[in-house]
């Protein structure tokens, strides 16, 4: 017994030593500037890439070192923990409602997304479909989702942001489809969703399920999780692009609060700007996000076809409205379910 | 003699008092007072409307219904395993001494990745179990298992030194007075290890009501089906409804506690009836 307690206490103790060197308790990097980027998950690689760009400019610009710590995850947890006090300099998020919802605690001016070009979306995504090889079940479009033979995989739009953008994409192709015939778009996307066995909490869990358990015919994504998962997997899936899709705008700002309290501002936005820069685009462009400058657009057309897309704020008024009426709780993607 | 108030042979009771008082509520009593106090934030009648919706209602009938299952479940076996474990000597007896802890150690997340991977209709035990009718992943089997994985050390280990020190030579006197072995087990044995199995009961479903992290690889989500409240808690979150989530917390909690207070009166009640018997 003892020697088990014994065991026990050097084995916590490790654990700590371990966190610590781990997590940096040790000496850490002096820098002039330090800047904390919130972001969401998928957009990981290609800030480590652009964040040395980036110190690289700046110290050439102003002489000045700066580090760039980063954070990823869920877009709207993120979002909450920027809320509840994390010392974000800027947020770098997968939609604007996340930002929104930071805005109205007041950290952001409620302006905030006119402040960039192109919406302050510096590379944007859309929605693809992920079929097996050779295509088996015949995906070509919308429409073919809510067919009674094909199981869909797709998250649950409750948890997870690409999951909204998901159900939004259906329902605008379906309102388009059916004149926006309301009755006709609301039995469509139950139909839709009838043919989901399984609703990850998010869009890599998505993935996985399609693709490591071979559940489902179709699997809804990010076009951009798609292509890294086709250049992984490229023999097993192939991409099928509908006639129609949703922009999907991951949305940048500066959290005012925090850079004024810091006196970050000045660096903080230049780091915002130099998302549009020639090297940025590109970057974009080559970690699988469509570079919001035509130019580079343009460049890669073989790697992302030209789609017919619309927005939120066009199809839906907004993310607070499409929020209201499709997600709030009792919303119409529950009585999808309450309905049986 | 005459007999004083009786000194404590340790000394500090002050001290260590103040600082469990400290660290209790530093960690335990100011947060979830915390949550009690959040929950208010939204009125009577929106707490009851969003802790009483057919889907959350739902979810405590998967979440409170599969958690009593696994813990139930874990009592048995894990009596079983326990028992085994303590009282026969086996090749590799340590190694699997060992492997108890590890649902304690693993992080759950991890957990709940391999425990689909393997009980998905493609994955290695799935592909037997589906053939026959079992749907071991992606429904309420699938959560049973994974609350059942991380429950069972507590069990285990909450009954290895109670049938440690359990008297073999008992067992021994009641065989030689003429009882049967069955009536050996039930009439010895089992009441003197009912109290500890309680006890791991009430550890095993206290942990698998909490569960998040192995549960939604296992579990598909599906609305009214296989959506544990924890996840309805992480759904409220999402949607930036604090409030919500920490209602229904509450509401969660509250149960909980009646529900852990029940066995620990049933478990009382077993100790008091077994002493009075010996």
């Amino acid at each position: 017994m003892k020697k088990k307690k014994v065991r026990s206490a050097a084995f916590i103790l490790t654990s700590i030593l371990i966190a610590c060197l781990v997590s940096g308790c040790g000496p850490r990097e002096r820098a002039d500037i330090e800047l904390l980027n919130i972001s969401y998950d998928p957009t990981r690689e290609f800030y480590l890439e652009f964040n040395r760009a980036f110190a690289e400019h700046w110290r050439e610009k102003t002489g000045q070192s700066v580090i760039i710590r980063q954070s990823h995850g869920g877009s709207s947890r993120q979002a909450r923990y920027v809320i509840d006090g994390a010392p974000a300099d800027v947020v770098t998020l997968a939609l604007a409602y996340d930002i929104d919802a930071i805005a109205r605690e007041g950290l952001i001016d409620p302006d905030w997304q006119r402040r960039l070009p192109f919406n302050s979306a510096p590379y944007h995504s859309t929605l693809a479909f992920l079929v097996r090889r050779g295509n088996p079940a015949g995906i070509k479009d919308w429409g073919d989702l809510a067919r009674e033979d094909v199981s869909v995989i797709t998250p649950n739009p409750k948890t997870s942001g690409v999951a909204r953008w998901n159900y939004l994409a259906a329902w605008g192709w379906a309102a388009r489809e059916f004149d926006d015939d309301e009755d006709l778009v609301r039995d469509y996307i139950t139909r839709f969703y009838r043919n989901v066995p399984v609703l990850d909490t998010g869009a890599r869990g998505a993935s996985t399920t399609f693709m490591e358990r071979g559940i489902g015919d179709v699997l809804v994504n990010w076009e951009n999780e798609l292509l890294l998962a086709l250049r992984r997997r490229g023999d097993d899936f192939e991409i099928v692009i509908p006639s129609v899709s949703i922009r999907a705008e991951p949305t940048v700002s500066l959290v005012d609060r925090n850079v004024d309290r810091r006196g970050s501002r000045e660096a903080a936005r230049a780091y915002l700007e130099f998302l549009y820069s020639d090297f940025a685009q590109e970057l974009a462009g080559r970690h699988f996000f469509r570079p919001s400058d035509p130019r580079f657009l343009d460049k890669h057309r073989d790697r992302y076809p030209q789609i017919e897309m619309f927005t939120v704020d066009e199809k839906f008024g907004g993310w607070e409205p499409a929020t209201e009426k499709h997600f709030r709780d009792g919303g119409l993607f529950d009585r999808i379910y309450l309905a049986r | 003699m005459k007999t004083t108030a009786p000194r404590r042979v340790i000394p500090g009771f002050g001290l260590t008092f103040g600082l469990t008082l400290t660290y209790l509520g530093l960690l335990v009593l100011i947060p979830l007072a915390g949550i009690f106090l959040k929950s208010a934030g939204i009125g009577w009648q929106d707490f009851w409307a969003a802790t009483t919706s057919r889907q959350v209602v739902a979810s405590y009938r998967v979440s409170f219904g599969i958690s009593l299952a696994a813990a139930a479940a874990n009592m048995v076996f894990g009596c079983l395993a326990a028992w085994s474990i303590v009282r026969y000597r086996f090749p590799g007896r340590k190694f699997i001494d060992a492997l108890v802890d590890l649902p304690f150690a693993l992080p759950t997340a991890v957990a709940g990745i391999a425990l689909t991977s393997l009980y998905a209709r493609t994955g290695w035990l799935g592909s037997i179990f589906y053939p026959l009718g079992l749907e071991t992943a992606y429904s309420r089997l699938g959560i049973f298992i994974a609350l059942t994985f991380v429950g069972l050390p507590f069990v285990i280990r909450t009954l290895q030194p109670v049938i440690a020190d359990l008297d073999i030579e008992i067992e021994e006197a009641a065989a030689s007075l003429g009882a049967p072995r069955f009536q050996t087990l039930w009439r010895v044995v089992f009441p003197a290890l009912l109290p500890a199995m309680l006890t791991g009961f009430a550890l095993a479903f206290a942990r698998a009501l909490g569960e998040y992290g192995s549960v939604i690889f296992i579990s598909g989500n599906m609305p009214l089906r296989t959506e544990i409240t924890p996840l309805v808690i992480v759904k409220f979150l999402e949607q930036h409804q604090v409030e919500h989530a920490t209602a229904v917390a509450v509401f969660m909690l509250v149960c909980s506690f009646v529900l852990l207070l029940g066995v620990n009166i049933l478990q009382r009640w077993s100790e008091s009836a077994g002493a009075a018997r010996a």
